[in-house]
């Protein structure tokens, strides 16, 4: 293993680069664009070759980089990352280009700002905490070190915030007072809601620190190290303390995530952020959260994990089919997909804690492939509301007609949304589902009714904007997808395709991963009841007896 | 005489110069009556001294009289400010620093 | 050998990929590449039957393994291939009617500016129909069956631009879901059973399973079937979906899609030979739609929409026969491949009718059309004759084995479904004689459509009326062909588990009794529609014929029930996510922002009150602290 920070190095160049853009004049702004590209390509390169560095057979945490950090307090600077915080970093680093590409006009200064000479520089700004973020999250996908973790997951809200707050669709629906009022609302109540759920964490982290300078002499935040005594019994919490620790851990999480009924602040910040940035909130941002409760709530807490699991699959649950049925109530077009999406991460949620391999596995394929599926639907609809000016579906109407390739990328979008077999999505909602089934059957179905709600709100949205007759005059002038706009639409479903059909290259990283995170709760898979291997049918029988019948 | 005897002066002027502060509302009387407070905090401290038979508070009382000059160089600034810019210097009338 | 399996899918696949991704400069190929690939196919697969041909009785199975798909602990699905009799039989049907109907629709779908795409979806359905029929396991049929949905999907909506026909096709997707949902819950099971959803092992295994597994499973696979196959209750989508442009409706719903669902049954036969209660409710749906379907079709006026409720009934005696399990699941194919080759002539014939007449769909404005249209009017004849068992045409055969093998199932239950059967093939002669003399006998009842033009009614082009001719000479021979010393069963007995029923009548009164049903069912559509002139204007009708003509009122359960309650859950909850949920936490703001205000009153701006309450604050210090000590 050579010495070569890389996790490190992936992380600070996304941070290098939102400084270089920011620092760029304000009269160059394509300048910064291209840099802040460059930059999130380079990220990507380098997450490439953090994919392409994992050894699936090799130890839980690979690339590991320890530093002494604030040895007072035990903190560390642990970086590591398993085979499900490699896929995060890549999905990551994979959709912060996209997401540049498709903001490429999002942050233009209003006219005037210049001759006023004001030195305000909205384009820089918009570009450069777009790279921070993805700086942060990179962080935040490769800490083995919790107070790290902490320290990056809160400090994600401030650029976030001013996403959020600062940009928005110019023409509002409501008029533009009213529109920046909402933005700001929508702003606020994201950084509050995030904000209290960061508070219990940081109330358990200190918790946790207690306990383990309680009990290990030293106290100390390493993943590592607190798992591993763990497992050999040295470090023991009382029940209720464990409990509560958990509870801090997770609804910070939760909120994060978001899970039902923790979730308004998600369809308020992705209806009023513009479309990349809703992108970067529900397909990056909000994966730390559904990945902190696959490594440090199942991790450090697997007792109470294993008691709070009735209740978190109920919420799960509840997640799923409200989420689909508000999704179904929507007028409004982003705030639409920002219901599927809280559905979506009901069913990443459940994948989580049905605690199978199937579902475990799921559920972070599920992370991965809701990125870029939502990142495709949300884009493009991005591009739709950004030609006519509205979000409401009801402005809108046979836009096939006048679009038909707008159309075409939105309805692929859209089917990779109601998981539809041969794209991506369907492999790890059905893995989920099956997962969960296997454990918990009642629970397995009520997750399968889902997808059929899912499949209403898809095409009922698809209906509405791009079917009928053509009578809207607004939407007769909608041109088709520009050149860039393909260009960023066009990859995603590429890629949608391609996993969707051959999802084995993420399969073998992710599987270990979910192996020993399973071994942490000490769950095992349940057997089948009457498997086929005991009748002669045993898979490897079955390659062998095909093998002889190629000849 | 018992050093006692001071401590009870102290106190008596405190009082003098707390009622002073909470009842008028002239500025400079205000801030008349806290110089009457600094000094009675240094007479007790002069005294406790005595009695403990060290010289800590009597340390202590130098620290405070020179605070107290600080203190009176500032506030008389800010006193004089605000008179010239609203033409009174009552304490009541200079209510603008609230939320 | 076995890699023409796989060129055999990836044949229509690449055409679609390519002609969707293509653009518009293949607009003017397009439909010839789509149609040439589709032919492939077809080739392929004629290739791989006399493959098996030449093969010994117990040989006939190809595998096929391309690549493993989801890989995860415990789990395996490979995207893998097998091809047996059963598939095969399959395999032709859907290329060799697939092609017909490609080539019938470069004629139909001449005019229409966006015949590229047209062309792309119909070859993703003939991959996603292969996909379905090849895979060698559940998932991978999963696969196909979710991807002759979206094909079905895009190709009902097709014409977008009428709210009607994006509202059908929403429609189908969705109540096809519901169906999906059910074979998703069937693979569940199969692997929280057998730990595995292969086709072949999970057969082995079955009869290992707890009968109330067994019974699930086969509930579920039967709630996909219907879905699929427009069964009751999940029927409603069908008559719809007649929205399509019409080679859809002949090849997806009516030759080959709508019938996945017998597919499936037959394929999971072992599953449900272990579990009669399962198959006991198929055989009630397949009966009960057979009638719903038949009763339906009699009161229809669109041609269309008839059509579909015949082959709502046509697939209710498949499932039927699937459902008597081993006595009839070979029957139920034969009857199935029959029906592919007259209910597509049908369609194809009822299309070429629109297509002359303005795209009018009302038979009670066409009339007299058989001497403008000759060939159209033979070759609809003939697929006439074969759907109501004209003896010794191919439904003929067909539909008499599952007659008699129904009362084969013995007992009350036989007795009741033979009984059932027979009404269906009389309504079914009712019904198709009706359409007949509506459409080509009788007055000239032509109206002018929507934009003033009258009908000029003329016999289609040779693209159209070929694939009418090939079609027409399968309704009328591939039953005898069939039934010549019971080939077709013979071929399939290795995959289905054949046995011979034992009929308390003997096969010659279910003849006789089925040649009376026909011409009951004949006459009495003569009486009404042939003797007397057919009103232009539908007559008001009696009770069951007005409920009949809004499906039975299904759809307005749906409609109020499903619809307008889902309306009302959802306009609830998007209230109570707005005024309870975000509430409660807009509420506990509200409430810290109350009381901070309420707390900035104290911070007034008079020194002297923030003097007070520091002389307080030092009062109860000093007072708290003496009393601390004094305690």
């Amino acid at each position: 293993m050579s010495t070569f920070p890389l996790l490190t190095t992936t992380a600070v160049v996304p941070a290098v680069g939102a400084i270089a853009t920011a620092a760029t004049p304000a009269a160059k702004r394509t300048a910064a664009k291209w840099l802040a590209l460059l930059f999130s390509l380079a990220t990507l390169v380098l997450a490439a070759v953090v994919l392409a560095r994992f050894d699936p057979g090799g130890g839980r945490y690979q690339l590991t980089e320890s530093h002494s950090w604030i040895a007072d307090f035990g903190v560390r600077y642990e970086l590591g990352v398993d085979g499900i915080g490699a896929v995060l970093i890549a999905l990551t680093a994979l959709l912060v280009p996209f997401v540049i590409g498709a903001g490429w006009h999002d942050a233009e200064p209003a006219e005037g700002a210049q001759e006023t000479g004001r030195r305000w520089r909205p384009t820089q700004g918009f570009f450069a905490l777009i790279l921070a973020v993805e700086a942060m999250v990179v962080i935040s996908f490769a800490a083995t070190d919790v107070f790290l973790f902490y320290l990056f997951f809160e400090a994600m809200l401030i650029p976030m915030y001013f996403l959020i707050g600062g940009f928005g669709d110019r023409a509002h629906a409501a008029g533009e007072d009213e529109g920046a009022k909402q933005r700001s609302y929508a702003a606020v109540k994201f950084l509050l809601y995030n904000l209290a759920g960061g508070l219990l964490m940081l109330a358990a982290l200190i918790g946790l620190y207690v306990v383990s300078a309680d009990q290990l002499g030293e106290g100390t935040f390493s993943l590592q190290q607190l798992t591993q005594a763990r497992a050999d019994g040295e470090l023991t919490m009382a029940t209720n303390t464990e409990r509560l620790l958990f509870l801090g851990f997770f609804v910070a999480f939760a909120i994060k995530a978001p899970l039902w009924p923790l979730h308004t602040w998600l369809p308020n910040a992705m209806g009023e952020a513009t479309a990349p940035v809703a992108v970067l909130i529900t397909a990056v941002v909000d994966k730390v959260g559904t990945f902190a409760m696959l490594r440090f709530c199942l991790g450090l807490f697997p007792g109470a994990s294993e008691w709070a699991t009735p209740v978190v699959l109920v919420l799960a649950l509840v997640s799923i089919l409200y989420g689909a049925l508000l999704a179904v109530g929507q007028r409004d077009i982003k705030r639409l997909i920002a219901y599927a999406s809280i559905s979506h991460f009901g069913f990443i949620i459940l994948g989580v804690f049905a605690m199978t391999s199937q579902g475990q596995g799921g559920a972070t394929l599920y992370m991965v492939f809701h990125g870029i599926s939502t990142a495709a639907l949300m884009l493009v609809a991005g591009f739709l509301i950004s030609r006519r000016g509205s979000r409401l579906i009801a402005d809108y109407g046979g836009v096939q007609k006048v679009a038909p390739v707008l159309a075409g990328t939105f309805l692929v979008g859209g089917l990779a949304t109601l998981s539809l077999p041969g794209l991506a999505p369907f492999v790890s909602e059905f893995l989920v589902l099956v997962g969960t089934f296997s454990r918990y059957p009642a629970a397995g179905i009520v997750a399968t009714a889902g997808i059929i709600l899912a499949a209403l709100y898809v095409l009922l949205l698809y209906q509405r904007t791009m079917t009928g007759p053509l009578v809207k005059a607004e939407v007769k002038a909608i041109p088709d997808l520009k050149v860039r706009e393909l260009a960023v639409v066009a990859p995603l479903i590429a890629l949608l395709i391609v996993l969707g059909v051959y999802p084995k290259p993420l399969t073998s990283v992710v599987n270990p991963a979910v192996e020993h995170s399973l071994s942490d709760v000490q769950k095992n898979d349940p057997r089948p009841d009457h498997p086929v291997a005991e009748h002669g049918g045993a898979s490897t029988d079955k390659t062998d007896h095909r093998g002889g019948e190629h000849e | 005489m018992s050093p006692i005897n001071y401590v009870y002066l102290a106190a008596l002027l405190f009082t003098i110069g707390a009622a002073g502060v909470l009842i008028r509302r002239n500025a400079i009387v205000v801030f008349m009556c806290i110089e009457l407070m600094l000094n009675a905090s240094n007479l007790a401290l002069v005294a406790f001294s005595r009695m403990h038979g060290n010289l800590d508070g009597q340390i202590m009382a130098f620290f405070v009289m020179v605070v107290a000059a600080a203190e009176v160089v500032v506030g008389l600034a800010i006193i004089v400010m605000l008179y010239r810019a609203r033409h009174s210097a009552s304490v009541d009338d200079a209510s603008l620093m609230k939320l | 050998m076995e890699s023409l399996i796989g060129l055999l899918v990836g044949a229509p696949l690449l055409g679609a990929a390519v002609l969707l991704v293509g653009g518009r400069r293949l607009d003017r190929v397009g439909h010839w590449l789509a149609s040439a690939l589709a032919a492939v196919s077809f080739v392929l697969g004629a290739v791989l039957f006399a493959e098996l041909l030449g093969r010994s009785t117990d040989d006939r199975t190809l595998h096929s393994h391309l690549f493993s798909w989801v890989p995860v602990e415990g789990f395996q699905a490979d995207v893998a291939f097998q091809l047996d009799q059963l598939s095969m039989v399959f395999v032709l049907l859907i290329t060799g009617v697939g092609t017909l109907i490609h080539l019938y629709s470069i004629g139909y779908m001449e005019h229409d500016e966006r015949r590229r795409r047209f062309f792309g979806y119909l070859n993703l359905f003939l991959a996603a129909m292969l996909l379905l029929v090849l895979a060698d396991n559940y998932l991978l049929l999963y696969v196909g069956w979710e991807g002759v949905g979206l094909a079905s999907y895009l190709l009902i909506g097709f014409w977008q631009h009428k709210p009607t026909a994006a509202a059908a096709a929403k429609k189908a997707f969705l109540v096809n879901r519901v169906g999906d949902a059910g074979l998703a819950i069937a693979i569940f099971l199969m692997f929280t059973t057998f730990g595995s959803f292969a086709i072949a092992p999970v057969a082995e295994a079955a009869g290992e399973a707890g009968q109330g597994t067994l019974t699930a499973i086969g509930l579920m696979l039967l709630l996909a079937a219907c879905g699929k196959s427009a069964q009751v209750p999940l029927q409603s989508w069908l008559g719809d979906a007649m929205e399509g442009p019409t080679p859809v409706s002949a090849l997806i719903h009516a030759a080959t899609m709508v019938t996945a669902g017998v597919y499936l049954i037959t394929r999971s036969g072992a599953l449900f030979n272990a579990a009669p209660d399962a198959q006991t409710v198929v055989v009630v749906v397949g009966a009960v739609t057979l009638l719903f379907g038949a009763l339906v079709g009699c009161a229809k006026d669109d041609i269309k929409k008839a059509l579909a409720g015949s082959t709502m009934s046509q697939i209710g005696y498949m499932i039927l026969a699937a459902g008597l399990g081993p006595i009839g699941y070979a029957f139920a194919i034969m009857h199935l491949v029959t029906h592919g080759f007259f209910k597509a002539g049908l369609f194809l014939g009822a299309g070429s009718v629109m297509h002359g007449m303005n795209d009018e769909v009302d038979m009670r404005r066409y009339g007299g059309l058989r001497k403008y249209m000759p060939v159209t009017f033979v070759t609809f004849g003939l697929g006439y004759l074969a759907i109501i068992g004209f003896p010794y045409l191919s439904g003929f055969f067909s539909k008499d084995q599952i007659i008699e093998a129904a009362f084969a199932k013995g007992g009350t239950q036989g007795w009741i479904l033979g009984a059932v059967t027979l009404l269906g093939a009389a309504i079914t002669a009712y019904y198709m004689t009706r359409v007949m003399l509506m459409t080509f006998f009788g007055e000239k009842r032509w109206k002018p459509d929507a934009e003033g033009n009258m009908p000029h009614p003329h016999e289609s082009p040779k693209t159209m009326t070929i694939p009418m001719v090939v079609l027409a000479f399968g309704s009328v021979f591939a039953g005898g062909l069939f039934k010549l010393n019971d080939s077709f069963v013979h071929w399939l007995e290795p995959v289905v588990s054949l046995e011979h029923g034992h009929s308390p009548v003997s096969a010659g009164t279910v003849t006789a009794a089925t040649i009376v049903a026909l011409v009951l069912g004949v006459g009495a559509a003569w009486l009404q529609y042939g003797r007397r002139p057919v009103p232009a204007e539908a007559p008001r009708g009696s009770l069951l014929t007005r409920a009949a003509r809004r499906d039975l009122l299904q759809d307005d359960f749906n409609h109020v029930v499903l619809v307008r309650g889902g309306e009302h859950l959802t306009r609830s909850l998007v209230y109570l996510d707005g005024k309870v949920v975000d509430g409660a936490v807009n509420g506990v703001a509200a409430g810290f922002g109350g009381l901070s205000g309420r707390l900035r009153r104290l911070q007034n701006g008079f020194a002297r009150s923030y003097a007070v309450s520091m002389f307080g604050g030092a009062a109860v210090l000093v007072a708290a602290t003496l009393l601390m000590r004094a305690v």
